[in-house]
C-alpha cells in the first residue's frame, strides 16, 4: 500500500541530528515510524589502532554530556586488558564518586531542562515558554537550585577526574589520584543540601504528575522488556554488576550475566534505513527481544536500592505498577529523580569515607587481549568491548551506547504519540510538541559530540505518498 | 575562582575530538599558557547553566566557540543577556548564560563572544589548516585586547567589532 512520509529533522532540544519520519498509508493510518540518528560507528573505527591505555581519554569525546560514563566504561574494559580485574578500594571509590557526580549533574540538568518545562507548563504550551528559561521566569528558586546542582556535580567530576573536560583520573588498573581531605571537605559543605534539593525536585515532579496522573502516565505508554545492571543480590548499582533482563510482567529473562558473555544474550540488528543498530535479547529474537534501558529500567529491574531515601521512594514508585513493572514513558522522569536522590546520598556517604585519601591507586596483572565492561550511564546501560593486539593497539571496538539500547523504544513512543495526535493534513505544533515530549523522556544523546554555533535548526517536512513535499515548518 | 579588580574570564568550549569544534578549547589553552595574572581560563565540552554562577564572579567574560558560519577568520562581539530559546537539550547560548547570571547571581559581567570560523567537524583530532590560521588571527586579536584591558578601563565607546579582523 502506498504511503506518504512526514519528516521531522532534527528533533528539537535533543542534541545532535535526529530525524523523525512517519509513514502513512493511503487511508492516513500510521504505517511505520522511524527515529533516525546520526550515530557513532565512525568513532569505533577512530579508536582502532590507538593504544589501549589511551582509550579512557579518547572515548570521552563521544559525548559532551556523559563523557564520564565513556571514560569509566573504557577504563573498566581496559582494567581487564591490563590484568587488573579487581582494582583497589580507593580506586573503585574514586571512580564511583566520579560516576555519581556525573549522574547527579546529568539528571538535574534533564529534569530542569527537559522534564520540568513540559510538566510545569503543559505539553501544549508555546515553545517560547516551554523551555528552561520559562522555568527560570516562573520558578526562579527552582532554576537557581538547578544551576547550583549542576555545578556541584561538575565540581565532583573535576575533583575526581582531574578536570571538567576530558577527565584523566581513571586509568587502566585504577586511578591516578585520590581525593585530598581539603577537596573532600570542600564538597562536603554542600553535600547535605544537594540531597535536600534532590528530594525537593522529586516532590515537585510527583506533585505535578499526581495532579494529572491518568493522562500523564498513559502518555506514550507501551509494554516492553527491561535490562539493567544489578548486584548479585539484585540491588541497583550504577557503577558495576551483572546484567538482568525482565519481561513485561517482571519475570526474569536472564540474570547475573557477566560482561564477557554479553554476546550470548544481546545481539544487534541492522536496518537499512538507520545508522543506529537495534539491540535485542537474542534468546527472544528480534521481534520480541527489544528492551528498554535507563532510569525506568533500573527501577523496574532492581530488587532494592541501598540508600535509604531513594529506597523509600522506590517503594512508593513501584506501587504504581500493582506488582508489575511500570511501563509509562513519562515515568522515566520520576525514576530519574529517584536516582538523583540516590546519587546525592552516595556522594554524601563517599565523601566521608577515609579510603578516598589512601594512596593505593593502581593494580597490574597478566595482559589480556579482550576486555568487555559496562556501566549504567545516566541514560542507560553502556557496553564497551575492545580487542587489543600484542602491540597494545586496539584492533576492534564495539560500543553499545544507552541511546542505541533505547532505539526501538524511541521508535515505539513516536508511533504511539503519532497515532494519537497526527493531523493527516499538516504538521501541527501539537504533534511536534507531543513527539518531543515522548522522545525527551528517553533523553537520547544523539551525535552530541559536536555543537558548533548555528547547527541546530528544527525543520519539519511533510511529504505525500509520492514523496512530494507538501508542508514544511522550521523552528530555530 | 573570582579575581580581584577587573578580572577576566575566558571560557572556551567545544570538542577537540571533532576537528574544528576544538577551536574554543585551543584558544582557552593558549590564553592560559600566556600566564596573565588577571585572566582565568576554563574549558567545557558544552556551554551549560552552571556557568552562570561561575561568570558572575568576573568583571569581563569572553566566550570562545567554533562557528560554522561566522565571518572569516572570526567575529568578536559585545554580548547582552538574552533568554534565547535553544533547541538543544545539552547546551545553552552565551546570552542565556548571561541572563541567568544577571537574574540570579548578581550583576552580569561585561561579556563578549568570540566565534572562530571552523570548516570540518568529523571524528578526528586536530584543527584543519584554515581553522588553525583563523585561530592564530583570533589569538593575535585577543592577546592585544587582553593586554589593553590590563592597562585601561573599558572605554564607553569601545566597539570591538570594529577592531576584529576583517572588519577593520
Amino acid at each position: 500500500m502506498a504511503t506518504r512520509k512526514i519528516v521531522i529533522n532534527p528533533v528539537t532540544r535533543v542534541e545532535g541530528h535526529g530525524k523523525v519520519t512517519i509513514h502513512l498509508d493511503e487511508e492516513g493510518h500510521i504505517g511505520q515510524t522511524r527515529f533516525h540518528i546520526t550515530e557513532f560507528r565512525g568513532f569505533e573505527r577512530f579508536v582502532q589502532g590507538r593504544l589501549y591505555w589511551e582509550a579512557p581519554v579518547i572515548v570521552e569525546r563521544l559525548c559532551g554530556i556523559c563523557p564520564v560514563s565513556h571514560h569509566l566504561a573504557a577504563s573498566k574494559a581496559m582494567d581487564i586488558i591490563a590484568g587488573a580485574e579487581k582494582i583497589t578500594p580507593t580506586a573503585e571509590k574514586m571512580r564511583r564518586l566520579m560516576h555519581y557526580g556525573q549522574t547527579y549533574q546529568s539528571h538535574a540538568l534533564h529534569f530542569f531542562h527537559l522534564c520540568s518545562p513540559d510538566l510545569l507548563f503543559g505539553f501544549d504550551a508555546p515553545v517560547e515558554k516551554r523551555n528552561v528559561f520559562g522555568v527560570i521566569e516562573a520558578y526562579p528558586e527552582v532554576a537557581k537550585k538547578a544551576v547550583l546542582m549542576r555545578k556541584f556535580g561538575q565540581e565532583v567530576i573535576k575533583a575526581t577526574g582531574g578536570k571538567k573536560v576530558h577527565c584523566t583520573g581513571s586509568i587502566p588498573g585504577g586511578v591516578n589520584k585520590n581525593l585530598s581531605k581539603d577537596e573532600a571537605d570542600e564538597l562536603k559543605r554542600d553535600a547535605d543540601t544537594m540531597v535536600e534539593w534532590a528530594v525537593e525536585a522529586l516532590e515537585l515532579c510527583k506533585k505535578i504528575i499526581n495532579a494529572d496522573a491518568k493522562r500523564l502516565l498513559e502518555f506514550g505508554t507501551f509494554e516492553s522488556n527491561f535490562v539493567s545492571i544489578v548486584k548479585e543480590d539484585g540491588c541497583m548499582d550504577l557503577y558495576d554488576g551483572n546484567l538482568r533482563a525482565i519481561d513485561p510482567d517482571g519475570k526474569i529473562i536472564f540474570d547475573q550475566v557477566k560482561p564477557a558473555d554479553y554476546l550470548d544474550y544481546i545481539k544487534e540488528e541492522v536496518r537499512p534505513w538507520s545508522y543506529m543498530k537495534f539491540p535485542f535479547i537474542s534468546p527472544l529474537g528480534k521481534e520480541k527481544g527489544w528492551y528498554r534501558v535507563g532510569p525506568l529500567a533500573r527501577l523496574n529491574c532492581a530488587t532494592y536500592i541501598d540508600t535509604p531515601i531513594a529506597e523509600k521512594e522506590r517503594e512508593v514508585f513501584m506501587a504504581l505498577g500493582n506488582g508489575r513493572p511500570i511501563h509509562s514513558s513519562l515515568a522515566y522522569h520520576w525514576a530519574r529523580l529517584i536516582e538523583l536522590i540516590h546519587a546525592a546520598e552516595k556522594i554524601r556517604d563517599l565523601l566521608n569515607d577515609p579510603d578516598l585519601q589512601k594512596d593505593d591507586l593502581l593494580v597490574t596483572g597478566k595482559r589480556r587481549k579482550r576486555g568487555v565492561a559496562w556501566i549504567e550511564a545516566p541514560r542507560g546501560t553502556l557496553f564497551h568491548h575492545y580487542e587489543v593486539d600484542d602491540n597494545d593497539q586496539i584492533t576492534m571496538a564495539n560500543l553499545i551506547v544507552s541511546t542505541t539500547n533505547n532505539n526501538e523504544p524511541m521508535n515505539r513512543v513516536v508511533k504511539k504519540v503519532a497515532e494519537q495526535y497526527l493531523d493527516r493534513k499538516k504538521i501541527t505544533e501539537g504533534l511536534l510538541n507531543h513527539i518531543e515530549v515522548g522522545i525527551r523522556a528517553y533523553d537520547p544523546c544523539l551525535s552530541c559530540a559536536t555543537h558548533a554555533l548555528g547547527q541546530m535548526p528544527l525543520i519539519v517536512q511533510l511529504f505525500d505518498h509520492n514523496d512530494d513535499l507538501v508542508d514544511e515548518r522550521v523552528r530555530g | 575562582m573570582s579575581g580581584a579588580g577587573r578580572s577576566v574570564f575566558v571560557l572556551g568550549y567545544g570538542n577537540p575530538g571533532r576537528q574544528d569544534d576544538g577551536l574554543g578549547l585551543s584558544m582557552a589553552e593558549t590564553i592560559q599558557s600566556l600566564g596573565l595574572s588577571f585572566v582565568t581560563t576554563d574549558a567545557a565540552f558544552q556551554l551549560n547553566i552552571e556557568e552562570a554562577e561561575t561568570i558572575s564572579g568576573y568583571d569581563v567574560v569572553i566566550f570562545v566557540d567554533a562557528s560554522v558560519d561566522a565571518p572569516e577568520p572570526f567575529s568578536f562581539e559585545r554580548l547582552a543577556p538574552a533568554g534565547e530559546v535553544t533547541f538543544t537539550s545539552h547546551s545553552v547560548s552565551p546570552g542565556s548564560i548571561m541572563k541567568l547570571a544577571a537574574d540570579h547571581f548578581g550583576p552580569a559581567p561585561e561579556a563578549y563572544v568570540m566565534a572562530i570560523r571552523g570548516y570540518s567537524f568529523e571524528f578526528e583530532e586536530g584543527l584543519t589548516e584554515p581553522a588553525q590560521r583563523n585561530l592564530e588571527a583570533a589569538l593575535t586579536f585577543l592577546s592585544d585586547f587582553l593586554s589593553r584591558r590590563s592597562r585601561e578601563s573599558v572605554r564607553e565607546d569601545f566597539d570591538p567589532r570594529l577592531e576584529s579582523a576583517g572588519v577593520k
